[in-house]
């Protein structure tokens, strides 16, 4: 069973991932980024990573992707021109980058050697992936990275507010 | 399933990524694009968070999207102040610091 559930999540990712990057509508992209988002969570399911699946499909799909939409209908969702920048040649040599990348990395990964590639993974201890586990995790282990995060937000959103302010967000001083 | 399976559906999205930050040519879409990898690699990190049994990989994913937030909040922002200077939202246009 859990073979169906995997193969229908990954291929949801993978039509998902190539919705994003061929679209040309930005509003349809970022549909396609949801449906993305959400076969990524049932993955993180089937890997017992209940928390992180929540978050993903709360934060990420929620929030962040309303953002995204926000963003979109406010800049004007425009079909990109069907030109392409350096003509066919730069789109041919960026989908050879993509499957060099894709090569060198399965190579890194499955040649890798891990003893437990080909498994199922350890065995399941009760309360892994919970939010008990995660939370206890964040609070003591991870307090310092936890911080560091928060710390990050703040600096990002106070970034945010200064670049997107009403006048002259790259301007000088004077003219705001 | 395998763990092998999982990071290799993560390989793929993020190669798909990867394409797609050097094909398209609008910012946000190349946000979105940066997005898909980022999330490929928080795949691979819970994949061997479950393979070794350890929590820490997981913890690894949830920064990861506080980090990915970040860069959503600031990205955006750089896109409504292109739009509020009246530039066209294509980075081939964005010209002035190409040496």
């Amino acid at each position: 069973m859990a073979e169906v559930f995997f193969f229908l999540g990954g291929i949801g990712a993978i039509a998902g991932a190539i919705g994003v990057v061929a679209l040309r509508n930005p509003f349809y992209t970022v549909l396609a980024l949801v449906c993305h988002l959400l076969s990524l969570a049932s993955l993180f399911l089937l890997l017992r990573a209940e928390f992180v699946a929540a978050a993903q499909v709360i934060v990420y799909a929620g929030a962040v992707m309303v953002l995204y939409v926000f963003v979109v209908a406010y800049v004007g969702g425009q079909a990109e021109p069907l030109r392409a920048a350096g003509g066919p040649s730069l789109k041919v040599i960026s989908v050879l980058a993509g499957v060099a990348i894709f090569t060198e990395l399965a190579i890194a990964v499955l040649g890798s050697g891990l003893a437990g590639i080909d498994s199922e993974g350890a065995g399941y201890a009760v309360g892994f992936g919970t939010p008990e586990e995660i939370g206890r995790l964040l609070l003591t282990r991870f307090l310092f990275v936890f911080e560091a995060a928060s710390f990050l937000l703040l600096i990002a959103a106070v970034g945010a507010v200064v670049l997107a302010r009403r006048r002259g967000g790259l301007e000088h001083e004077g003219t705001s | 399933m395998a763990i092998g399976w999982y990071l290799t559906v993560s390989a793929l999205i993020f190669s798909i990524g990867a394409g797609g930050v050097l094909v398209r040519r609008n910012p946000l879409v190349i946000l979105l694009c940066l997005e898909l990898m980022l999330n490929s690699a928080n795949l691979a990190l819970i994949g061997f968070s479950r393979m070794h049994g350890n929590g820490d990989g997981q913890i690894f994913a949830i920064i990861v999207m506080v980090v990915a937030a970040c860069e959503v909040t600031v990205g955006l922002g750089l896109v409504v102040a292109m739009y509020r200077r009246r530039l066209r939202i294509d980075v081939d246009e964005l010209r002035e610091l190409n040496g």
